[in-house]
């Protein structure tokens, strides 16, 4: 079994997150793997472990991020969490791709890693926390022409069938498609291992592959800024809220807390 | 809101059709000030539905149809969406496509979308144009801390629109109502749907992502939540959760970004820390109230009003003197 993680370096949802220049700011101090990836490579794990011995011996899983070279973090977040290799694909012209030129790095990627031997499986969180966009996964399937199974609370893979169940707005639903598919775990799929020492002492020998947009098949018209289909042309800061109107409770916060709705028309 | 200045086609998706959410009326109300509208569907909308839409200003509701493989349930998975939609847009020669925000519509527009060479914009808090006719969405990102503008840079554009974005507005006039027909055909690979229960919502109460009101409670209720319901019913709220309710099983939805993100009018989070991932989900909420006992937690910091007190006691007492007000 090969299993492709995609995994993303995004701001960390607890610093200070901002745009300059309507890009995101990837400040290398505040950077991090993308929490909900850990929920991937979890997933990806398990599915290797579950294995008979000779299959698992076979087995590779493989971290893969398009990022600036600061991104080797979450790869190294990976190798701890005890992915086999961890491949970075960076390059200027992929900066200020949209979803869709993304997509087409990714994919490419996957593609560059199938030329060595098949790839049974991509894995990914349910959403990067940067954007929140939760759409690469399908795309990345459609881009390779796989079915996706996504949003998988729980998964199963079992004689070349993976097998999700999720919960959407309007429904539980339990689906299934042949291997090689593409997944995408949410966060409540799994509890993510924390690096053991052995783990985090054997991840600092590891070397991160750096791949360039020339190692892969990609239109470089379709990526980056100039092949978006759409562009960030504003970016600010909401203004500061108005401090707090804090009441204690000695015996009527509760009708504080009505007649301040009632005051605001909120009721 | 202001009327379209262009004659544009603009395309709503409608799925399930058995009834129009008000996510769904906010759809077609902003598409209405972007110019014409018409809805897509893969089934064949109610009675209650069709009468929504025909108050909504809808003349032609285009339904699927579709192979025997993508009927049934396979229906509403992302590809036959995707590959309707894109579909529908080809039919009708569309400018715009509008969808709801929740995660299979927003996996279904980006299908689309790579589909016909659009450009896409997931979970907008607007929909206007700017003076070149190009459509611009405004985005709340970061947790709801900055406001950004997207500019769509093709011919045609696929947007999902956060509920809460507009006031839902009937059109001035109430119009005629078809349903047409079309063929769809399904390209990309489809999963094996092994079953799928729809969901049961509460119908007493407004469904979390598109209330006005939300009353949520957290790991502070100890797990009663029966104080959080009595707020909710007084003020005719949605019920939500911490993540960490959710998962002790106190409740079955939780606000956040890896759960449902709200924006309603008023937001009270009852026994919740605020934790960024459950900010994140509500931090765009236009009032946010809290109730907490724990006077340095941390969800104070993004409270227009909050009280530092037990729950079990703050709670019943404001909704005792809610009802009483609304009997007035
Ligand atoms: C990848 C990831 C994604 C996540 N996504 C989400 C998400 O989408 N949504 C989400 O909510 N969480 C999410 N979480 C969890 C989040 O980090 C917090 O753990 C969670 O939100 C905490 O829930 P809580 O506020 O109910 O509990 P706590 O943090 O334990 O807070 C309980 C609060 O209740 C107060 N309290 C206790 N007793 C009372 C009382 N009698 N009256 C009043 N107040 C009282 C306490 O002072 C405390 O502030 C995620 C976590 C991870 C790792």
């Amino acid at each position: 079994m090969r299993i492709a993680v995609l995994v993303k370096y995004v701001p960390d949802i607890n610093a200070e997150r901002r745009f300059a220049d309507c890009r995101v700011v990837r400040d290398p101090a505040e950077g991090t793997l993308n929490e909900l990836d850990e929920n991937a490579l979890e997933a990806a794990l398990r599915i290797v472990e579950a294995l008979p011995e000779a299959e698992r011996e076979a087995s590779e899983v493989v971290a893969l991020t398009v990022a600036p070279p600061e991104g080797d973090l979450a790869l190294r977040k990976s190798f701890q969490m005890g992915v086999d290799r961890g491949i970075r694909v960076s390059d200027d012209a992929l900066a200020g791709s949209d979803y869709f030129g993304t997509t087409a790095a990714l994919a490419a990627a996957v593609r560059r890693l199938e030329a060595e031997g098949p790839v049974d499986l991509v894995v990914t969180g349910m959403a990067a926390l940067d954007g929140l966009g939760s759409v690469v996964p399908a795309l990345v399937a459609a881009e390779l022409d796989r079915p996706a199974l996504t949003f998988a609370k729980k998964v199963a893979v079992e004689a070349g069938t993976l097998e999700i169940v999720r919960e959407t707005d309007e429904a539980t639903e339990t689906l299934t498609a042949p291997l090689p598919a593409v997944l995408s775990v949410a966060d409540t799929a799994n509890t993510p291992r924390f690096p053991n020492f052995k783990l985090i002492m054997a991840a600092r020998t590891k070397q991160i592959e750096a791949w360039s947009a020339a190692d892969l098949d990609l239109d470089l018209a379709a990526v980056g800024a100039a092949g978006a289909r759409t562009e960030t042309t504003q970016a600010s800061p909401r203004p500061e809220k108005p401090e707090v109107e804090l009441v204690q409770d000695k015996g009527s916060g509760g009708q504080a807390l009505a007649e301040y709705l009632i005051r605001n028309d909120l009721v | 809101m202001a009327e379209a200045t262009r004659n544009r086609t603009v395309l709503v998706l409608l799925d399930p059709a058995t009834e129009v959410r008000s996510s769904v009326l906010e759809l077609l109300t902003i598409a209405r000030s972007l110019g014409r509208v018409e809805a897509v569907t893969l089934e064949a909308p109610t009675v209650e539905a069709l009468a929504q839409l025909s108050a909504f200003g809808v003349e032609t509701v285009h339904q699927a149809e579709l192979a025997p493989a993508t009927q049934g349930d396979a229906r509403h998975l992302a590809p036959v969406v995707a590959a309707t939609l894109a579909a529908a847009v080809r039919l009708t020669d569309a400018d715009v496509v509008l969808a709801p925000s929740s995660f299979a519509a927003k996996e279904a527009a980006a299908l689309a979308a790579r589909e016909l060479g659009a450009g896409v914009v997931i979970d907008a808090a607007s929909v206007t144009e700017d003076g070149d006719g190009r459509v611009v969405a405004g985005k709340r990102v970061f947790a709801g801390s900055w406001d950004t503008t997207s500019t769509v840079r093709t011919e045609v554009a696929v947007l999902t629109v956060r509920a809460n974005a507009v006031v839902p507005q009937p059109a001035d006039a109430a119009v005629a109502t078809e349903v047409e027909g079309f063929a769809v055909a399904v390209d990309g690979v489809v999963p094996t749907v092994v079953e799928r229960t729809p969901t049961v919502r509460d119908s007493d109460r407004p469904t979390l992502e598109e209330a006005a009101v939300v009353v949520a409670g957290g790991r502070g209720t100890g797990g009663d939540f029966g104080p959080v319901n009595e707020l909710a019913d007084a003020l005719g709220a949605a019920v939500g959760a911490s993540r960490d309710a959710v998962f002790e099983g106190w409740f079955d939805r939780y606000v956040g970004q890896t759960g449902v993100t709200v924006a309603p009018r008023l937001y009270i989070g009852a026994g919740i820390s605020g934790a960024p991932h459950h900010r994140g989900g509500m931090q765009a909420s236009q009032v946010v109230v809290a109730v907490n006992n724990d006077p340095e937690a941390p969800i104070f910091e993004i409270c227009d009003f909050a009280v530092v007190g037990d729950l079990t006691e703050v709670l019943p007492q404001a909704a005792a003197i809610i009802r009483a007000h609304k009997d007035q």
